[in-house]
């Protein structure tokens, strides 16, 4: 079963629709992976929830319309059957939806959130539920209240975050796709440092009824996968309208198969790539930076223009991006009482009041990263500092989408390298927050200007993958898979194969899984 | 930019119902004093001619219908609740009765 398990999510399908393999061998294949390598004291630990009765039953299912053919068979998504993990922090019937927050533990949502619902009519089986930091909060995957997951190139080290469950169950090959969200970064730089390819979409393209809200304005949910045409698939299924969401978008989904099956020619020309000056070299470790640099020289040998930009606001996005976050976070998480869903502690001495119980069950159920993200968003609100604050950090939000805007005259998409740094050993940044912050540095100006990103595998820097971000203008999604694809392809005929095939660890852990 | 104290901070943990115990509140103030100097230049990036975006898109209100369409029922809306009674949540007491 193990080439099953090593299939890109397209070339599953195909197996799919072709009858060689069924949806219920994937699956179980796919299941077997999951119990070989997630568990143990040093497993992946992608997954807080496995949800194998029902990923089964959906793909029996599949297999059972396929077989009895006709217009059922026929009208069957392209990636029925192919199974996906969905990150912990949207909500599903049937299966616990945690945020890996005690807050939630056990907590089971009366109703799906959109995406579930679109991935249910299309029957893609559900593996179950994957690990993040906290309600999303943090780059590492170590604020999850039920532990780390690990980085599949080397066990010691993070997997990124907030979405580093799916991003390592996809490098583990414990599943072909995955959901997140990314509200900084926490697609894109999973992706980077697990060498799978992560994007976070045009604001509002897809909706987010049904993600628990980090911070409203800046949350997106997107695909995380093995490959560039997976993440497109699965953006199309996913994207589209929704009257349940207020900041949903009405345009129609733009053909992002299309855009990364053209890019996949390795043909560029035309195409106007911009460097983005400030988030290339200080503060960029010497490996990701000549990896980067050979990206930019392959892109223009596929006839690519090389231009350099400049978005000299983009050094207060960082500071801008945590007073608004924050404060967004201060205001969405203040529900988690102990009211209506999730523990109620009660105080341990005085009066049982309203008040007391809140503030015990919130001292008990948040861990420190989002205890410190609230205080933080109570204080720039507050009385006095809103201005200085809240109303500078929105004033900056202007400024890096005029800076988006000047450099989307100059060239068709951006390109930097997604995350300044590989892949860091646990524990070594978790008591200092500002420099855990730093790996998003060059991910959240496309959250504050709600523009596209995508992160591809960009080769190898101390033995761990570097990620290369493009961005593009929002609402031209597709130009992301375009140059994202084409660099993909290009990478891969340097390479002789996937990035991914190189990772040591990995290839002993597969081996280990297949025994 | 005014440095953050320790009864800022306790002050703020009261707003934000999070009890914290004192070593917990000399941590955070620590760490909260740290941040807010690092993200101090935001204050001064723009100038009063730049107007605050709040959000990617420009946002209107979003209106439906005013007819009964498809909710949680009673059951599905308690089934997660930590303490129910007759279709209802069941809080503890709203003023202290001391």
């Amino acid at each position: 079963m193990t080439e099953l398990i090593n299939l890109s999510a397209a070339a599953l399908a195909e197996k799919l629709r072709s009858g060689e393999v069924t949806s219920v061998e994937a699956v179980q294949a796919h299941l077997d992976r999951i119990a070989a390598v997630d568990g143990g004291e040093r497993g992946v630990h992608a997954f807080l929830h496995v949800n194998a009765e029902e990923a089964l039953a959906v793909a029996a299912e599949v297999d059972a319309i396929r077989a009895a053919g006709g217009a059922e068979a026929d009208s069957l998504h392209p990636l029925a059957g192919v199974p996906i993990a969905i990150k912990d922090l949207i909500v599903t019937v049937g299966q616990p939806t945690t945020a890996a927050s005690k807050m939630l533990e056990g907590w089971m949502s009366p109703y799906d959130a959109t995406v579930i619902d679109k991935i249910r009519a299309a029957k893609l089986p559900m593996l179950g539920k994957t690990n993040l930091d906290e309600f999303a909060m943090g780059s590492s995957t170590e604020h999850s209240a039920y532990g780390n997951t690990r980085n599949p190139w080397d066990l010691d080290r993070i997997p990124g975050g907030s979405g580093g469950g799916s991003a390592a169950a996809v490098a583990a090959f414990e599943a072909p796709l995955a959901l997140g969200t990314d509200t900084g970064g926490s697609i894109r730089q999973p992706g980077a440092v697990t060498g799978t390819v992560g994007v976070k979409p045009t604001y509002g393209s897809v909706s987010r009824y049904g993600a628990i809200a980090m911070a409203s304005s800046l949350d997106q949910i997107g695909p995380v996968s093995r490959t560039v045409l997976d993440s497109a698939y699965l953006h199309e299924l996913i994207a589209g309208h929704d009257k349940r969401d207020s900041t949903s978008l009405t345009d129609p989904v733009p053909a992002l198969v299309e855009a990364a099956k053209a890019g996949a020619t390795g043909d560029l020309t035309g195409l106007r790539v911009g460097v983005i000056k400030e988030l290339t070299g200080e503060g960029y470790q010497a490996g990701v930076q000549q990896r980067f640099d050979e990206s930019l020289e392959l892109l223009k040998a596929a006839g690519a223009e090389v231009v350099e930009v400049s978005c000299p606001n983009f050094k207060y996005a960082l500071g801008a991006y945590y007073l608004i976050m924050p404060s967004e976070v201060s205001s969405n998480l203040a529900k988690f009482d102990g009211v209506r869903y999730g523990q109620r502690v009660l105080p341990k001495d005085g009066p049982v009041t309203i008040e007391r119980v809140m503030g015990a069950t919130r001292a008990a159920g948040f861990g420190d990263e989002v205890k410190r993200r609230i205080i933080l968003g109570t204080y720039a609100l507050s009385a006095g500092y809103y201005d200085a604050y809240y109303g500078s950090a929105q004033q900056v939000r202007t400024l890096v989408q005029r800076d988006f805007d000047a450099a989307f005259e100059q060239a068709d998409v951006l390109v930097s390298p997604t995350s300044p740094n590989v892949a860091f050993e646990f524990g070594s940044k978790s008591d200092d927050p500002l420099s855990m912050y730093l790996n998003d540095v060059a991910t959240i100006p496309a959250n504050l200007a709600g523009v596209p990103g995508i992160s591809v595998p960009g080769g190898l820097s101390e033995g761990l993958p570097v990620g290369i971000q493009f961005l593009a203008p929002a609402r031209e999604d597709a130009r992301v898979y375009r140059a994202g694809a084409a660099l993909e392809k290009l990478l891969e005929d340097a390479w002789g194969a996937p990035l991914i095939t190189q990772a040591p660890e990995l290839a002993a852990a597969i081996e280990e899984g297949a025994a | 930019m005014s440095a953050i104290s320790r009864e800022d901070v306790a002050h703020l943990a009261r707003l934000a119902h999070i009890e914290m115990d004192d070593a917990e509140l000399e941590k955070m103030t620590g760490e909260l004093s740290v941040i807010v100097d690092s993200i101090a230049s935001v204050s001064e990036a723009a100038g009063d001619d730049v107007p605050a975006t709040s959000h990617p898109l420009p946002l209107q209100n979003v209106l439906r219908e005013d007819v009964v369409g498809h909710t949680l029922t009673p059951e599905q809306a308690l089934s997660n609740a930590p303490d129910a009674d007759e279709d209802r949540f069941k809080v503890p007491a709203i003023l202290d009765g001391e």
